[in-house]
């Protein structure tokens, strides 16, 4: 990826990001493991490492927005498609072999490990068929 | 599309980092323009059209006329 200056805001965002949702998320399933949370505070709790995930979502549309080369915006936008394509490809194929028992039970936030996963194959995709282009 | 970005920047001795400096984006756009693997938005044709000081059909080739010379 090229370093222009609004992907560097932008992984400086992830970064602060990534560290607010490990603080919230090491309370939260050591007060659950433990039953230290009140019932009142539960859903509170249990949201709040969701919250720096949805501004990594937040962060990356900044991004787009403040990114100032267009080229560059238009690999990260491929990247985001191939990432949400895959996502919503294996949801669909998922919840069918579910509904027909054919699988477990997935838990929700695996999709967004998977869109991550997404992202970084859009970018070897972008290599691939741009060579030194594809950054 | 075609285009002749590569000649033009050749003539001036220019680097692709150095056209890339001067139109403000990243050497792998100028790469990307000049391979033909990406189309530039016309801001930015008329960007390097006023660098290069030559009105945009002298520098990208419409297909149209591509296609009337192999005709």
């Amino acid at each position: 990826m090229v370093r222009t200056p609004a992907w560097k805001r932008y992984n400086w965002r992830v970064i602060w990001l990534s560290l607010l949702y490990v603080a919230f998320l090491l309370p939260a399933v050591y007060g659950f493991k433990h039953q230290l949370v009140p019932h009142s505070a539960a859903y509170f709790v249990a949201i709040l490492p969701a919250l720096p995930i949805i501004g990594i979502f937040g962060a990356l549309g900044r991004y787009l927005v403040e990114e100032q080369d267009e080229y560059v915006r238009m690999l990260m936008v491929r990247q985001v498609l191939w990432a949400s394509g895959l996502t919503l490809s294996i949801a669909t194929a998922w919840g069918f072999l579910d509904n027909f028992g054919l699988v477990g039970h997935a838990d929700g936030y695996w999709l967004i490990a998977i869109w991550f996963a997404g992202l970084g194959l859009g970018g070897i995709v972008n290599k691939l068929t741009l060579g030194d282009g594809g950054c | 599309m075609e285009n002749r970005l590569r000649v033009l920047r050749a003539e001036r001795s220019w680097s692709q980092q150095d056209l890339a400096e001067k139109l403000e984006v990243s050497r792998q756009s100028v790469n990307a323009i000049e391979t033909g693997k990406y189309d530039p938005s016309l801001p930015l044709a008329f960007r390097i059209a006023e660098l290069f000081d030559l009105p945009i059909e002298q520098i990208f080739l419409p297909p149209s006329r591509l296609r009337s010379k192999a005709i």
